[in-house]
């Protein structure tokens, strides 16, 4: 029964995804004749065909590939570090009282705290290299993935558990067998927005002080009035960010196969 | 590779194996509006082998009884004992089946059918086997490899019902296990329950809120009313075996049936 849907959902994608390129096209169109016509000076904003010069003029200069690594490697490390402690302290509050009554308050104050304010502190602990950008980046894909992963374990039906039980399973047999699938569609809602929250953390934390990066870029060509180059690392930005997204993603529904409809973030999940 | 067939289905020869005693039970919970009495002064004998309904409309109690049996729910007063043992917790001589399959989606039917025996650490080589061999005898060897989201809701029960053998239990105890099958699934599935059960000789307490199922399937009716719980009455079931469908149009089932529904509409509880 499963089978039978792929084929046409293909094609009714392929049609729908004809209309959203043409509604693109349309826009830079757009776009690109109304700073012709109304004399839209190129430093406030520039032409799409502006653009893509300046995105041409960097590769050939080489400027980007320092500055998007360093990106992608805070992105990366704080990513992997800050979700998974979150996911390791959801499990232990969600599986101890003990821990989850001396933990938890804080847990609940802290998220309330915008994360990202502490960006500039972290620079002045850790300088200007990569240790303050992760340290900023993990701090931020944590509590999501808290959070979710205390939600997700706590989903799993009681039946399920109670079957499981009268088979004389341990509690580390009903974490493995029953809780953490249940949580794991969660807990990869909590990787998805993770993920975006990653990008911003890295960038905001260049923007505070870095030596490198695409955030660092983006500063730099502010400072040159370059416009049409802040644009192209704009560019850059959301293809990081939709590949990113769209990698969770691909692997959320290999793994949590049997959710394999709605996959998105929780409403909750929005810090 | 020796001990392959060490768990190969096999009839249970100690008697002492499979006899359940309850005296006195009583069980309560804890509702925001006090504690309530679920089930009160219940005392049940059934002999090793025996096929036992437990017969009462909604609510009064019956899964209560299968719950503390199972080793789930602990008494307020009285206590149940298993092959002479008080059942204090999950044990491995028996299997459950609850009226919803509770299968683990993200398993698939085999390895939900091998859970039991992987969650108390048995030989792998010889519950394999026996899994095999369980699927088989639901009618369900080809379907190892599905997922249970793939199935229809008459294979999961029986994947349901393999699982709970799994383990060459002595007792079998089953929650409305056809409750929420189509009448004619539910039909095929009681003679399908009779055939395994003459083909294992296990101990069955089988729970249902349908007369004639009841009447059809067992050797006895233990007749429960309403709030709290209580035996209202034990009935032999004189119904020659083989049973079939047929049977259900003789006068002798008729006449069992329409004593059965006296009862209820004495205790005043309607079907
Ligand atoms: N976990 C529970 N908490 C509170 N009340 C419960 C709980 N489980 C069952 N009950 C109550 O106990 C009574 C008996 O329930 P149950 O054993 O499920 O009956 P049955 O299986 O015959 O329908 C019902 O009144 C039900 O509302
Ligand atoms: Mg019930």
């Amino acid at each position: 029964m499963s089978a039978a849907t792929p084929a046409g959902r293909r094609r009714w994608i392929g049609a729908t995804g004809i209309a959203s390129l043409a509604i693109a096209l349309a826009f830079l169109a757009a776009w690109e004749f109304a700073v012709g016509a109304f004399a839209v000076p190129s430093y406030i904003v520039p032409a799409p065909s502006r653009i893509l010069a300046a995105f041409q003029r960097g590769i050939e200069r080489q400027i980007y590939w320092p500055h998007l690594q360093a990106t992608i490697e805070a992105m990366v490390v704080g990513y992997a570090i800050g979700t998974s402690l979150g996911i390791v302290l959801g499990a232990l509050i969600a599986e101890f009282r003990t821990v989850e009554r001396i933990v938890y308050p804080y847990i609940v104050s802290l998220q309330s705290l915008p994360k990202i304010a502490l960006a500039p502190l972290f620079v002045m602990w850790f300088g200007y290299g990569l240790t303050s950008k992760v340290v900023t980046v993990a701090l931020i894909c944590f509590f999501p993935l808290v959070v979710n992963t205390i939600t997700g374990l706590l989903s799993a039906q009681r039946d399920r558990l109670d079957m499981v039980r009268t088979m004389t399973a341990t509690r580390w047999q009903l974490f493995w067998h029953v809780k953490l699938p249940s949580a794991a569609g969660h807990i990869f809602a909590g990787l998805q927005v993770a993920v975006v929250l990653s990008l911003i953390g890295a960038l905001v934390a260049e923007f505070v002080g870095a030596d490198r990066g695409l955030g660092n870029l983006i500063q730099i060509s502010q400072g040159n009035m370059d416009t049409p180059g802040v644009f192209a690392v704009l560019v850059i930005l959301a293809v990081i960010g939709m590949a990113a997204t769209g990698a969770v993603r691909f692997v959320h529904r290999r793994v949590v196969f049997w959710e394999s409809h709605r996959a998105g973030p929780h409403a909750s999940d929005l810090s | 590779m020796a001990r392959a067939d060490a768990h190969a289905p096999q009839q249970s020869p100690d008697p002492a194996r499979g006899g359940i005693r309850i005296r006195g039970l009583a069980v309560d919970y804890q509702t925001p509006q006090g504690v309530l009495r679920a089930v009160d002064g219940v005392d049940l004998d059934v002999a090793p082998g025996a096929f036992v309904a437990i017969l009462g409309p909604s609510g009064c109690g019956k899964s209560t009884i299968l719950r503390v049996l199972a080793g789930l729910q602990r008494p307020a007063a009285g206590d149940a004992a298993i092959g002479g043992a008080a059942v204090v917790g999950p044990r491995r001589d028996i299997g459950v089946v609850f009226q919803d399959p509770t299968l683990l989606p993200w398993k698939t039917v085999f390895q939900n059918v091998c859970l039991p025996g992987r969650i108390m650490g048995l030989p792998r080589a010889g519950y394999e086997a026996r899994a095999r061999e369980l699927l088989a005898l639901v009618g369900l060897g080809d379907f190892a490899g599905y997922y249970p989201g793939q199935l229809s809701g008459g294979m999961r029960q029986r994947v349901g019902i393999a699982r709970g053998l799994l383990h060459d239990p002595a007792v079998l105890l089953m929650d409305e296990p056809f409750g929420a099958l189509d009448a004619m699934t539910r039909e095929q599935m009681n003679m399908e329950i009779l055939r395994i059960w003459a083909a294992t000789g296990k101990t069955v307490v089988f729970i249902t809120h349908s007369i004639s199922e009841a009447a059809l399937l067992s050797d006895r009716i233990v007749v429960l009313s309403p709030r709290p719980g209580r035996v209202i009455e034990i009935i032999e079931n004189a119904l020659a075996r083989p049973r079939t469908m047929d049977m259900m149009a003789t006068p002798e089932f008729g006449r069992m049936t329409g004593h059965l529904r006296g009862l209820f509409n004495v205790a005043g509880a309607l079907e």
